[in-house]
């Protein structure tokens, strides 16, 4: 188990290596860096001064060893922008992004898992049908256009829940989110529940069919005591890893959503640096994200293989 | 020597029993009739049909130019509300562009990079693939590596870091999804060669002295096309979204060229008063989604004749 933990993590290390060459290539190979961020009607002297100001007329070489000895001490460069620390502003906006993801994760293990057992346990009845259609259009209907028709009916036309911004109010000395978070969380949740839906449903169909199930339906077991000792406990293994996987995909889609509904969030964070030409800022959240991705998945691994015996063994 | 012999036509026979097996799987006449019998697949299929056919025949059926701009029509409700026009059935944009047109040509863009991008992810991925499961060893070891180190990386974020550096293009944007998408077509590819290349009739082809060129272009392509053509529908689905999401982050096609995430983009502004300038270009992404989704989950059932057999 040691071995198999030492091996995953060297991976990701190696993984991490490659995401800072490759952002670094993307940026410094495909062209000019400085001319990049400035406008597109920027005078050559001016895309002359900038290089100067930040070292691109530098050899390649010395700049990427120059880039890995700052990105090791955390420095990606300030934010034009923000004329601020870029990788500084990523934390500062992380709090709001985990919190939106966080409350689209439960939303989507809640609904979707509880529709996957709902049709899973009653196969080719309405209720099957229904989760299957959920999960289909979950997983087919882009957010960036469910959120807009979202805020369309909920906040223009019903009025119940704010169109933008994160609000937020005190209680016990914690900050809480008010029901603004509503609607970007329903929205950013859509598709992991698509997703959770289907494989939930399969997963439990899949042991309801098994032996041991058919056992304790013949020795007469109660069906309450099938469902939770027999199907659910095995069922969830394999969703275990799914939501590892999730959390990543909440992590993307929260560039949609965070533009969306103004939410003060890394993904709204990235779109905006993007829109302004922020190139360092980009950098900074390109490899931010990959760090937080390639650790969940880790993370999942090892957690998939505390929860399934057969792994652990191996 | 004898008994040798007697073996090597033995396993001849087996894989030649396999060979036909899996060669009868696939018959026009065939492919028709599950058809109707799956109505989803139907579905599917006339919902791809559509889309493809407006992209082609688009400057047949649009009724105006899409880029003909008319401040004395501009922001028009579709034909059904009130103050609608029949002139403009759904709608003009707040330049007084024909909505049902810009969606008619919008679905040029969408094609051309569902198309070509996974057209480039099917060919160089295959390719990949094949070497990395037929030869094995370092090679096989060397790509696996890369091509899961690509798969870990969050997609979106890179995605819209190349994009924005490399700046709005439609060829651009081709490159960017086909180039991307190559590590899912080498992984699929790969495993099926691996389970292919145990086949008997694959043992059958080398002991009766084919060469290896033969034995890939004869016995294992045909093989992989199943598979490979259901993930190339599911693929080109994901691109066309991905591809109308760039656009709406302003990052797509220049942001004169009519393309669903660009009007999807533009129409967000005026969600509150005029909604349908995003409602229809998105009800456009979703129905072309979800006809490609259904077309790959029966072309998953149809071409798989193991799922076929265990769905009878």
């Amino acid at each position: 188990m040691a071995y198999f933990i030492i091996m995953r993590l060297t991976y990701a290390l190696a993984l991490l290596l490659a995401v800072l060459f490759t952002v670094f290539a993307l940026l410094h190979m495909t062209g000019d860096p400085a001319s990049l961020m400035l406008s597109r009607n920027a005078s050559p002297e001016d895309i002359e001064a900038l290089r100067e100001e930040l070292g691109f007329n530098r050899n390649l070489l010395v700049q990427f060893g120059d880039f890995l000895y700052n990105a090791a001490n955390g420095d990606f460069g300030n934010s034009f922008r923000y004329r601020q620390p870029a990788m500084q502003l990523v934390l500062q906006r992380l709090p709001a992004t985990v919190e939106l993801a966080s409350a689209a994760l439960i939303l989507a293990v809640i609904i979707g898992v509880g529709i996957g057992v709902l049709g899973g346990t009653n196969p080719n009845t309405f209720i099957d049908a229904l989760a299957r259609g959920i999960g289909l259009l979950g997983q087919t209907i882009p957010s960036f256009w469910m959120g807009i028709v979202l805020v369309f009916v909920f906040s223009f036309t019903l009025g119940w829940f704010p169109s933008f911004g994160r609000e937020t109010f005190a209680v016990l000395g914690l900050t809480l989110p008010n029901s603004s978070i509503v609607l970007p969380a329903f929205t950013l949740s859509l598709f992991g529940m698509g997703q959770l839906a289907r494989f939930t449903r399969a997963a439990v169909l899949e042991v309801m069919g098994e032996e041991h199930v058919t056992t304790a339906n013949s020795k007469g077991l109660k069906k309450i005591r099938i469902y939770t000792r027999y199907i659910f406990k095995n069922a969830a293994i394999p969703l275990v890893s799914i939501i590892g996987v999730q959390f990543s995909y909440l992590l993307s889609g929260s560039i949609y959503i965070e533009t969306i509904f103004s939410w003060p969030g890394v993904g709204g964070l990235l779109a905006e640096a993007v829109s302004v030409r922020d190139f360092f800022l980009v950098q900074s959240i390109a490899f931010f994200t990959s760090i937080a991705v390639i650790n969940l998945h880790l993370l999942s691994d090892i957690i998939y293989m505390l929860v399934d015996p057969r792994i652990r063994y191996r | 020597m004898q008994i040798n012999k007697a073996e090597i036509s033995e396993t001849i026979l087996c894989g030649l029993k396999e060979y036909v097996n899996t060669k009868k799987s696939i018959e026009p006449k065939n492919l028709w009739r599950l058809l109707i019998k799956d109505k989803s697949g139907l579905i599917g299929l006339i919902l791809f049909l559509i889309f493809v056919f407006a992209a082609i025949f688009a400057p047949i059926l649009s009724p105006h130019d899409p880029l003909e701009q008319n401040l004395h029509v501009s922001r028009q409700p579709p034909v059904w509300s009130e103050g609608g026009n029949i002139e403009h059935i759904l709608g003009t944009d707040s330049l007084g562009r024909d909505i049902l047109s810009r969606i008619l040509y919008g679905s040029r863009v969408s094609v051309l990079v569902g198309f070509l991008g996974v057209s480039l992810a099917f060919s160089l991925g295959m390719t990949i693939g094949l070497i990395a499961g037929y030869k094995g060893g370092i090679i096989d070891d060397v790509i696996m590596t890369l091509t899961n180190m690509v798969m870990a990386l969050p997609y979106l974020v890179f995605v819209i870091f190349v994009a924005a550096v490399l700046g709005r293009s439609l060829i651009n944007v081709i490159l960017i999804f086909g180039f991307t998408n190559i590590p899912i077509f080498v992984r699929v590819t790969r495993g099926e060669v691996l389970r292919i290349r145990e086949a008997g009739y694959i043992e059958a082809a080398k002991s009766i002295g084919q060469k290896t060129p033969a034995i890939i272009m004869r016995h294992i392509m045909p093989n992989l096309l199943g598979p490979l053509i259901t993930l190339a529908t599911f693929e080109m689905s994901a691109m066309i979204l991905y591809e109308a999401g760039l656009g709406f982050l302003g990052l797509s096609v220049p942001p004169y060229v009519p393309s669903w995430g660009n009007m999807l983009s533009e129409g967000r502004q005026h969600l509150r008063h005029y909604p349908w300038m995003s409602i229809y270009p998105g009800l456009a992404i979703v129905l072309s989604g979800f006809g490609m989704n259904l077309l790959g989950d029966w072309l998953r059932d149809v071409l798989d004749p193991r799922m076929r057999r265990s769905k009878k």
